[in-house]
């Protein structure tokens, strides 16, 4: 039944789950447009961020240090992994970029299914974000609201280190031309490295404040990872506003469609994919001749 | 390259099928599991066409091995149809036509572009499985009950059953998929995918509709992923809703990329080592379901360290212990007397069907302009019949952009081209082509993975075959004059002695007459040569020069080059630009006399 309550509730929760994809996908597309590395091991890191935010949770019982826990132990992580593998395949074909990211994918998904099981482990909201919040005509939970508010604030903070910091700037004229920002002078290695651990950063903190929404398993990363590649392609690989607006323009779709019936959300998520494809191969705000 | 001798590569994968159920038992692998690897490995026939022959790596091959398999399982378990063969034929035609929908939009772009495309459209055939269309897939069920199948000759009925006849049954079908992708990778179609996936740009320029050539690949992967799907219900005697998850795109990949891409049988080999590993993990060292970790492992490490996987790397080795014993042969030089290569490759045949008075390309006020800068303002031009034209202009005088727009591959923001009478402003490259008219680049366009005289196949069969055709069971060398067009363009270019080294170990000079050798294996009427003589030696120089005043009989010649003594020796007319507009046109003596030519290019101080 659709009543107006049900229809501003499902908007926000496209909202939620938009923003959420967006900080995801944002992580993706400046890896991507600086590395020309398309990472399939980036659901990976969303899960690892799960993961690593439930164990900081269980350790000191604090969802705030879970956070913060988990967004560092993600920077961490990828930087390693740009240092360790990522960086020796950039001469090599994109094809070899994307097998080695897809092996590193199952690695780190397998790694967590050793550890922890397959079965699913739960995080729990803080107590203060618990319970529902009334909002005029309807009530809404309060968690949601609270995760719509951190991805917006995390998306603004990624927004002001992208454009308004020196290394922001770099990054963005590594995505014109990494080869000219090296003859300046810059080390582009060890920005290389930093951008891979900022954009593991944000799917794994995306991947912790969703933690107490979902139930977190080890595969939970594939799925994400599918629905990130609609995000870019529809916003357009590589660019940071496009993978904001792809983001809730995709989670919109996804639960107001699942308003009407939940067995289409995703059929039409990717039937909208098509058909931007079909009139704007470049994505909503990519350039046309990104490839 | 799979080996020349006729039938040996055949004959061998014959004799390994017969052989498979006898020995691989002894190493610990189970009945069944012979059987899935079958299966994995002519799914990956199919895959390993479009990835390692055509270059288009797909992470969503999944979608055509559930449509095939639940096409084939649902007509059979309703008792639609009671032949099992009907059945997997009908479930192949479809996911062949689920493959011609998919490809038509994920091939509107390449790379990662068509890695993620083709991921999230198998996803949707997934969700589309698992709920709009449960009532006849079953949902997350799948669908049980699919027969094995039952042959009937007149009295004489067989059932295929478990063990030995199904494995039969599996290595038959696996048998065929090898011959016609054998087949395949041998036709003319197979040569024009491996250049597609070396250089697709120029495999257009040469004249081939790369569009349509990539959609055949990846029809061709769908139907041999339909097929495989199919026979996996029946193996099974159930379809599994698994098929089109993206962890059996991801599978395939995998198993590929270890066994080998490009190789037909590197599907086979990784799907053998992956499965091996999976039983032998988790029964004989008990890690349960930490098999996939290693895997894993073994996959990132075969990626780093053994880009080519298995079979590339065993011939790879297999190379290197050849090398030692083929002594170098040297390069013979450019032909001095070409005059019977000249006769055989003389310009198209084909295509001068009527005589036609008046020039060969007429370009008529072209302007280009990109946002606020015009390259090109308002150009007249025409060359004639049997002309060499010359082209010169200081840096930045638009030059290119001319050039690029005289082939096609640039449109004019507006002003018209005609060649031999037709107006082909905005047609495509591999049309224009087509027509007779190509263009040797300034920057050497190879197929790098091939050997030179692959290289000059290439551009030959698309004079030979034309834009697009479907000769997939031909074998190339029963094209017919393929052959001596070849060789008298190798002549021709003097480089017939080196005709089968790979185009990675040519040197500079080498790589750079091949590069106009490509334009002329297509039998042009009107070639464009854009600075043919572009960085090298004096020694080289001259060879190349007295090449193209070989090559000028009987053909029309345009030379863009900044090599002024060159252009003044071999030209007859000169076109001058300047600021992307037209100078002075007129012969060399025209031209070295004329003042504003002098001042364009010495700043007026010569004019003095």
């Amino acid at each position: 039944m659709i009543t107006w309550p049900n229809f501003v509730s499902q908007l926000f929760n496209g909202l939620a789950s938009g923003a959420l994809l967006a900080l995801i996908s944002s992580g993706l597309t400046i890896i991507y447009g600086t590395l020309g590395v398309l990472n399939l091991a980036h659901g990976a890191m969303f899960m690892l961020g799960g993961y690593a935010g439930y164990v900081a949770y269980h350790a000191t019982g604090s969802f705030t240090i879970a956070v913060i826990v988990g967004a560092a132990f993600l920077i961490v992580v990828g930087g390693l992994l740009e240092l360790v593998v990522v960086r020796h395949f950039y001469s090599r074909p994109p094809e070899d970029q994307l097998l080695v990211t897809f092996g590193i994918g199952i690695v780190i998904v397998e790694l967590v299914r050793l550890g922890f099981g397959s079965l699913s482990k739960t995080v729990l909201p803080p107590s203060w974000a618990m319970g529902v919040t009334p909002m005029g005509f309807l009530i809404y939970p309060t968690y949601r609201i609270v995760v719509t508010v951190i991805a917006a604030a995390a998306l603004a903070v990624l927004y002001l280190v992208l454009y308004r910091t020196r290394l922001g700037m770099i990054v963005r004229a590594g995505i014109e031309d990494s080869g000219m920002v090296g003859m300046l002078g810059i080390n582009v290695y060890r920005v290389f490295m930093v951008v891979f651990g900022i954009g593991a950063m944000a799917a794994g903190f995306a991947g912790i404040i969703n933690a107490p929404v979902v139930s977190l398993t080890p595969d939970m990363g594939d799925s994400i990872l599918v629905e990130t590649f609609v995000v870019v392609v529809i916003g357009g690989v590589g660019s940071f506003p496009g993978a904001i607006l792809g983001g809730l323009i995709s989670g919109e779709i996804l639960s107001l469609t699942s308003m009407i019936d939940p067995a289409y959300s995703e059929v039409m998520l990717f039937a909208v994919m098509t058909l931007v494809l079909m009139l704007r191969p470049q994505g909503l705000l990519g350039m046309p001749s990104r490839e | 390259m799979l080996s020349h001798r006729p039938f040996l590569v055949e004959g061998l994968t014959a004799l390994g099928l017969v052989a498979a159920p006898f020995i691989l038992p002894h190493l610990g692998f189970a009945p069944n599991t012979v059987d899935q690897i079958l299966v994995w490995g002519l799914f990956g026939i199919g895959f390993d066409i479009l990835y390692g022959y055509t270059g288009l790596l797909s992470f969503g091959q999944s979608a055509f091995y559930g449509t095939g398999g639940f096409v084939a399982a649902y007509l059979l378990t309703n008792n639609l149809m009671s032949s099992v063969m009907l059945a997997l034929v009908i479930g192949t035609i479809g996911a062949a036509i689920a493959g011609i929908a998919v490809g038509i939009v994920a091939l509107r772009r390449t790379g990662i572009y068509f890695a993620m495309i083709t991921v999230a459209i198998a996803e949707m055939f997934f969700f589309l499985e698992n709920n709009p269309l449960s009532a006849w897939t079953g949902g997350e069920n799948g669908l049980p009950g699919v027969p094995t199948p039952r042959f009937t000759l007149g009295h004489f009925s067989y059932h295929v059953g478990t063990g030995v006849s199904m494995y039969a049954f599996m290595a038959v079908f696996y048998f065929i998929g090898i011959v016609l992708a054998l087949r395949i990778v041998r036709s003319p179609v197979g040569a024009i995918f491996s250049a597609i996936r070396d250089n697709p740009q120029r495999a257009r320029a040469v004249g081939h509709a790369v569009g349509f050539y990539k959609l055949t690949a990846f029809v061709i992967a769908a139907a041999y992923a339909g097929f495989a799907g199919g026979l996996l219900g029946v193996l099974q005697g159930f379809m599994p809703p698994d098929a089109f998850t993206f962890d059996t795109s991801g599978q395939l990949v995998m198993q590929t990329a270890i066994g080998g891409g490009g190789t037909l049988f590197g599907p086979l080999l990784g799907a053998t080592v992956w499965l091996y590993l999976r039983d032998f993990l988790q029964t004989t060292f008990h890690l349960g379901a930490a098999w996939k970790l290693v895997l894993g492992l073994v996959f990132v490490l075969l990626v780093c360290f053994l880009r080519r996987g298995l079979i590339g790397g065993l011939r790879d080795l297999a190379g290197l212990v050849a090398a030692r014993r083929q002594p170098a042969i040297a390069d013979t030089g450019p032909a001095t007397d070409a005059g019977a290569a000249l006769a055989s490759v003389g310009p198209s045949r084909r295509r001068q069907e009527q005589p036609f008075s008046g020039p060969v390309l007429e370009a008529r006020g072209i302007t280009k302009s990109f946002g606020g800068i015009i390259a090109n303002r308002n150009i007249d031009f025409a060359v004639e019949q049997g002309e060499l034209r010359g082209i010169i202009g200081p840096n930045g005088a638009g030059k290119s952009t001319f050039f690029k727009m005289l082939t096609c591959e640039m449109a004019p923001s507006s002003g018209r081209i005609i060649f031999h009478g037709r107006d082909i402003t905005g047609m495509n490259v591999d049309a224009v082509c087509q027509l007779g008219l190509t263009k040797s680049y300034q920057v050497n366009q190879l197929f790098a993975r091939l050997t030179l005289r692959e290289n000059i196949v290439i551009a030959a069969l698309a004079e030979r075959r034309g834009r697009f055709s479907l000769d997939l069971l031909r074998r190339i060398d029963r094209v017919p004059g393929l052959d001596m067009q070849v060789e008298s363009t190798l002549a021709l270019v003097g480089l017939g002695g080196r005709a089968d080294v790979p185009v990675a170990r040519l040197a500079y000079g080498e790589k750079r007459r091949l590069e106009i050798a490509l334009a002329l294996a297509a039998s042009p009427s009107l070639l464009l040569l854009d600075e043919p003589l572009a960085g090298m030696s004096p020694q080289e120089r001259a060879e190349t020069v007295q090449l193209l005043k070989n090559i000028r009989r009987g053909r029309t010649l345009v030379v863009v080059e900044h090599d002024m003594d060159a252009v003044f020796e071999l030209a007859e007319r000169i076109t001058v630009l300047h600021e992307g507009a037209l100078l002075a046109e007129g012969t060399p003596g025209e031209i070295q006399r004329n003042s504003l030519v002098q001042e364009a290019y010495l700043g007026g101080v010569a004019a003095a």
